[in-house]
């Protein structure tokens, strides 16, 4: 068997996976090996999100797969929808945000936070991929820290409420069609839909990223903008707990997709080792590369296991933030390492487009910084074990 | 017309994509499987792509049968995830060793059980018999009209049917009508992607075994006694070069190749 044509399992791993996941990664293997592999150096190399993959991707149900068939939406278990994220970000980080970003942080919040209307009116079309989304928290002066953020809304008469303010940073902000905001209010942080083309509110996207490339990222920027309470506002949700809660679940997303970044720099070194010669001898028989296939795959393996241990638990509704924190912490690192080592094992080669590895490791120095940065999530796991907040003052 | 009864055959076949790990049992001379994926085989996803067309224009019901172990029930949720309404498998120790026609008796038994039909619909050949004999003898066997090697096909109101068959040089456009057994070439669409909301219906659909006695099928009809035919001994081809490595001067090594190709006919 080549390589590339399976995923790599050191540990029997498939084996521990229900007929229903392993299908979903079936599905997930061939789409992405038939339409992302194929074209996805040129969208990055040209800084362009592939649109077009927006309708197929919804076709087959991986937007917003995890919510309830009744809003047109697959019902996957927690273990299926990370095994979706792993093949999706095999392909590429950009086209796993895309997907990350729609489903846990805009349909998510809709899902749980908001009135019925406004789940029957966005959710059966954000899964039908008619309408995207976007999830605004990080501001230009506040990342780790969003407790700090500016951007207000404030309640106005008949109804309506009055947003000010800007976000940076924010995942197809630009291509949205309703951006979830996080906004401070005079109860604490609430959570608001503002549609695209409301007077006031301008998405400008952002270019000149050496990562993340096939991914849009844009400022939101919003002078006066009013919106209706009862179409506007997540009524079902008061204060940090709100994106917190949102971040969590594409946290758990993003640490499986990321073993499928690694996955795919791991299998390109491999395979490049045994069929590279130098010295008349594939690279691949040298010791000093065989140390980096053995580390690599031996992460990968652990990495693994991890979160389908937090996918079980997750789907028995057993699980906390703190280990949702552990795993995207370990498996985003497991991915930047994995990708920078699989390069060398390249020589020059792994500096092309050609190969996937520079894109992986360019991408995943976004990874390891949104959705809380490496940093952070090791504070959260020392405040976990110790009992003690090592980031917030007092 | 109303809605129609489809019936869809699907044979699981030895993963094509892994034929380099066929194995030949150098006692026996079968061919040894073990740890190869099993696939539906191709050409039957697009038959079952035309019945599910069908089936969103009409409306009805879409089954499977495959003649084949217990154990082809993972092979045929690929097609239950596709949009297929159930799978029947023919399973019986007595079927094994039949050859196409004891196949197509096993088959034809098992479409009669599942009740009345409007239009069967099989790959045209499979990949790993390849003998393209089924579809029609299933045909004979069931009574009805059917055809082979369909590029195109329209069902019409009222159940007439119009097809175009592959010819060397061009098609055939055939007219008639419904019931019919029909063997789909690749070419005629292209099967969707099973999509997750495929993949968890699928879950709940049902998939029914059948054995020799369930289908009134005997043994003289179907199995090594059923089949007028024995597989012969198979063996690897040798694909090993003949090579000769030539000594000497230029002028002798160059002198001989000459003479080599043209005893060969390769120079005139
Ligand atoms: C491509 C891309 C897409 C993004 N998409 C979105 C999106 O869709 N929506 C959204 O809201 N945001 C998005 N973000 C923003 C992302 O979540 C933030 O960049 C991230 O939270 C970090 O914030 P910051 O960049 O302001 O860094 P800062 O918070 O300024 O951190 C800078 C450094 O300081 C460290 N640091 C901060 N506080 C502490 C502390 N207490 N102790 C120790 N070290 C500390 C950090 O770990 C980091 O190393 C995106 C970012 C990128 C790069
Ligand atoms: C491992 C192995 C052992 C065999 N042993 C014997 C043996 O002992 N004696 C012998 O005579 N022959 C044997 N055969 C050959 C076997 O008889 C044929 O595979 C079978 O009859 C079907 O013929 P085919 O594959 O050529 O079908 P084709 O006529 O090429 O298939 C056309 C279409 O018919 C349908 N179809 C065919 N077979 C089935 C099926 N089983 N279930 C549902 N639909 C089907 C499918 O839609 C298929 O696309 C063996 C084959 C294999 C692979």
């Amino acid at each position: 068997m080549s390589a590339t044509t399976e995923m790599t399992d050191y540990m029997g791993f498939q084996g521990l996976l229900t007929d229903e996941e392993k299908m979903v990664r079936a599905t997930a293997r061939k789409f992405v090996n038939d339409e992302v592999l194929p074209i996805i150096d040129g969208y990055a190399q040209s800084e362009t999100f592939p649109s077009h993959l927006v309708k197929p991707m919804a076709d087959l149900g991986f937007l917003g797969p995890n919510l309830p068939e009744k809003y047109g939406c697959a019902g996957l278990s927690n273990v299926a929808y990370g095994l979706l994220m792993y093949e999706l970000e095999r392909g590429d980080s950009g086209i796993r945000s895309f997907a990350s970003v729609q489903g846990s942080l805009v349909m998510y919040p809709i899902y749980a936070y908001g009135s019925d209307a406004q789940k029957e009116y966005w959710l059966p079309r954000m899964a039908r991929g008619e309408a995207i989304g976007c999830f605004g928290l990080t501001e230009p002066d506040f990342g780790s820290n969003p407790a700090g953020m500016r951007t207000s809304a404030v309640r106005e008469k008949g109804g309506k409420w009055k947003i000010n303010g800007s976000k940076m940073w924010i995942t197809n902000g630009s291509i949205a069609d309703v951006a979830v905001v996080w906004a401070k209010t005079g109860e604490g942080v609430r959570g608001f839909l503002v549609e695209k083309g409301t007077p006031g509110f301008t998405a400008p996207q952002m270019k000149g990223k050496w990562s993340l490339r096939a991914s849009v990222t844009s400022e939101l920027l919003f002078d006066d903008v009013v919106v209706d309470e009862e179409k506007s506002l997540l009524p079902n949700v008061k204060g940090l707990k709100g994106p917190l809660g949102c971040l969590t679940q594409a946290r758990y997303g993003i640490a499986w997709g990321a073993l499928g970044a690694a996955d795919a720099c791991y299998q390109t070194a491999l395979e490049y080792a045994l069929n590279r010669i130098q010295f008349d001898r594939p690279i691949a028989s040298f010791q000093l590369q065989q140390r980096k296939l053995a580390e690599m795959v031996t992460e990968i393996t652990k990495g693994q296991l991890l979160v389908l241990q937090l996918g079980r638990m997750k789907d028995q509704g057993k699980y906390t933030f703190a280990q949702v924190s552990m795993a995207k912490m370990n498996n985003v690192n497991v991915a930047l390492e994995t990708a920078r080592v699989a390069r060398t094992i390249l020589g020059a080669n792994g500096i092309m487009g050609e190969y996937p590895i520079m894109r992986h490791s360019a991408n995943m120095e976004s990874v390891y910084t949104y959705e809380g940065t490496h940093d952070m999530h090791l504070l959260i796991i020392g405040q976990e074990v110790t009992g003690i907040s090592a980031f917030r003052a007092g | 017309m109303g809605e129609l009864n489809l019936v869809v055959l699907v044979k699981p076949v030895p993963d094509p994509s892994c034929y380099d790990r066929i194995e030949i049992d150098p006692a026996t001379g079968a061919l040894l499987r073990q740890g190869m994926p099993a696939v539906l085989n191709p050409a039957d996803k697009h038959a079952l792509e035309e019945a599910l067309v069908l089936k969103e224009r009409f409306g009805g019901r879409v089954a499977m049968v495959s003649m084949a172990p217990d154990s082809a029930s993972e092979t045929l949720m690929e097609g239950l995830a596709m949009g297929a309404d159930e799978a029947c498998i023919l399973s019986d120790r007595a079927f094994a060793g039949s050859d196409s026609l004891a196949t197509s008796r096993v088959l034809a038994a098992g479409i009669r059980k599942i009740g009345p039909f409007d239009l069967v619909l099989a790959g045209n050949e499979s990949a790993d018999g390849g003998t393209a004999h089924v579809p029609s003898q299933v045909g004979e066997l069931l009574g009805v009209a059917h055809l082979a090697n369909v590029i195109r096909m329209e069902v019409g109101p009222g159940g007439s049917v119009t097809a175009r068959t592959r010819i060397e040089n061009g098609y055939i456009e055939v007219r008639g009508s419904l019931p019919m057994v029909v063997g789909v070439r690749r070419e005629i669409n292209t099967p969707r992607y099973t999509s997750l909301m495929g993949v968890m219906a699928a879950q709940g659909k049902p998939i029914r075994v059948w054995r020799s006695e369930d289908l009134g099928v005997n043994a003289a009809e179907a199995g090594m006694e059923g089949s007028g035919m024995r597989p012969g001994k198979l063996s690897r081809p040798d694909y090993r070069r003949k090579g000769e490595i030539l000594k000497g001067s230029h002028e002798e090594t160059v002198r001989r190749i000459v003479a080599i190709l043209r005893a060969e006919g390769v120079l005139g």
